[in-house]
């Protein structure tokens, strides 16, 4: 049964990375940048999570779409201000703008409320044993879960019902077609950081009522991890992200079960390099070269 | 109807629309020939609010469109099906259509325009849930055209449809070109096919290097001389 204790703990840690992934992959997908600040947003968000709890009183739904909205705003800020003047610039450009804009942000939050731990008070959700086909589980762990794959069905359905979604699905395929069908692709992008930086924000929320711990340079390992498990679904491909997360989340905990805690956070990078030798276009991800 | 004045494009410095001009009036079928890289693209591109000029003016029923936004001008009522298709291949059809409507709030309008492209193109209807990208390059072109005609434009800007397409299908586009002209709507038809060009359209405009060299009715160009030596293969 310890095996299946662990698998539900991979599967928790999992839709965590799965959250944070999805930002990546649909940043890239849209703009094709790595958006290395991601897992800065969802730092920001764990904050804003921890502070509407402690400070506002919050119960924790309330703090995870505040978090969310937030998250969501920060994210079109940080596009509007660093990206978009770059959107027509080289891709390292770009790329090294994203370092230092996760770099000012971490720093930015030591500045101002210095770089001390933060503990999540430990009563925000339930945490009753739940006895399932012999597997105890808390309560937390289910609800957790739940919200995480709430938050991932509602994505696809705005991707695939919603015309905001199309519009994303069209600018991410062919940006100057979509301006044909009379899209604002600017505005399209926004929507896609906002989304993106939004569920990473709820990530930060379930983040810390789960683990409890959260400090400013917190998203830094999570947000290399929630990296490799879009690259290893196939980078820009939105069900690959969540599969990748979940996949990785599990192989982690089945690594320590298995006595190789020292390994857990090595093991990520392990799978990335594996995936860049054997599978560089990832799980989902269609066999064809990129255009350079 | 749409009014083009000393148009200038570059692309960085390499000069692609030397001071064209030239003028389509309403219920025309009007069609630019030329060689490969002589501009008719970028013209197109520059009407429809991709390519900003440097200098001229573009009017369109009266108001000034000259470098105004992409979504602005499909708004107007010029829509814009590009060279090469580029449908949204990880799309379906129906998806591909409805975005073509993504300007418009009239449910009902929309959906007697899906009707009316289905009528065009009944091979669309028999994929609506396909991927376009599956289809092929004759469905494609279809798509093409029944996305642009969603936004219901009053001018239909058409580059290359005829492009590496079998004979037969290139006549039923065609033929689907005069149909939807004869609806009511406006085209500017860019082709390599001078020929088939010619044959039905109105009026021609032939571009070299940037600059309109030869303008004038239809079958006057076809019996032109100079027209017949470049692009009606000889004589
Ligand atoms: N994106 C671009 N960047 C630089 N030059 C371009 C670009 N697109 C077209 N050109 C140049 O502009 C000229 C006109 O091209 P285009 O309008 O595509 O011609 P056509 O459609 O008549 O074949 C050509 O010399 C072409 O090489
Ligand atoms: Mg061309």
């Amino acid at each position: 049964m310890e095996i299946i204790q662990q698998l539900v703990n991979g599967i928790s840690l999992g839709s965590i990375y799965a959250l944070i992934a999805l930002g990546y992959t649909m940043v890239y997908g849209i703009v094709k940048l790595i958006n290395f600040a991601h897992g800065d947003v969802f730092m920001v968000g764990s904050f804003v999570g921890f502070y509407s709890i402690t400070f506002l009183h919050l119960s924790f739904f309330p703090a995870l779409i505040l978090s969310m909205v937030a998250c969501a705003l920060f994210g079109v800020l940080i596009e509007r201000i660093a990206y978009k003047p770059l959107r027509n610039a080289t891709r390292i450009a770009a790329l090294i703008t994203a370092i230092g804009v996760s770099l000012l942000i971490e720093n930015g939050m030591i500045f101002f409320r210095g770089a001390q731990l933060e503990a999540y008070p430990n009563d925000i959700l339930p945490t009753n044993k739940i006895n399932l086909l012999g597997v105890t589980v808390e309560s937390k762990s289910l609800l957790i879960l739940g919200v995480s794959v709430a938050l991932m069905i509602i994505l696809q359905f705005v991707v695939h019902k919603t015309k905001i979604g199309k519009a994303m699905r069209a600018v991410s395929h062919d940006a100057e077609a979509a301006k044909l069908m009379g899209i604002n692709v600017n505005n399209t992008i926004s929507a896609t950081f906002a989304i993106g930086s939004s569920l990473a924000g709820a990530a930060g929320v379930i983040f810390g009522t789960y683990y409890y711990k959260i400090e400013p340079l917190m998203g830094v390992i999570p947000g290399l991890k929630a990296f490799v498990a879009a690259v290893l679904g196939g980078i820009g491909i939105i069900p690959g992200a969540m599969v990748g997360g979940l996949l990785l989340g599990v192989i982690e905990s089945l690594v320590s079960a298995a006595g190789g805690s020292l390994w857990r956070d090595g093991v990520a990078f392990i799978v990335l390099i594996l995936i860049l030798i054997f599978m560089p276009q990832g799980i989902f991800g269609k066999n064809k070269r990129e255009k350079v | 109807m749409l009014k083009v004045e000393d148009l200038n494009v570059y692309y960085g410095n390499i000069h692609a629309l030397k001071g064209v001009s030239l003028e389509i009036n309403e219920g025309e079928i009007v069609t630019l020939i030329g060689a490969n890289g002589a501009g008719k693209s970028t013209l197109l591109k520059t009407i429809s609010g991709l390519l900003k000029p440097k200098q001229g003016k573009i009017i369109f029923e009266g108001k000034s469109i000259t470098a105004k936004a992409a979504q602005t001008i499909v708004k107007q009522g010029i829509s814009h099906v590009p060279e090469g298709r580029r449908v949204f291949a990880n799309m379906t059809v129906e998806e591909n259509l409805q975005l073509g409507a993504y300007l418009r709030k009239d449910k009902k309008g929309i959906k007697q325009d899906m009707e009316m492209v289905y009528d065009l193109f009944p091979r669309l209807l028999e994929r609506l849930k396909q991927q376009a990208g599956t289809l092929s390059g004759g469905e494609q072109q279809m798509l093409a055209m029944g996305r642009a005609l969603m936004a219901k434009p009053r001018l239909l800007l058409l580059d290359e449809p005829s492009m590496g397409l079998a004979p037969l299908l290139v006549k039923t586009i065609f033929r689907i070109i005069e149909e939807i002209n004869v609806t009511g709507t406006t085209v500017l038809l860019v082709e390599q096919n001078a020929n088939l060009a010619l044959s039905i359209a109105d009026r021609a405009y032939v571009v070299e290097t940037g600059r309109i060299v030869l303008s004038g009715n239809a079958e006057e160009l076809t019996s032109s001389e100079k027209v017949k030596m470049a692009y009606l293969g000889g004589n």
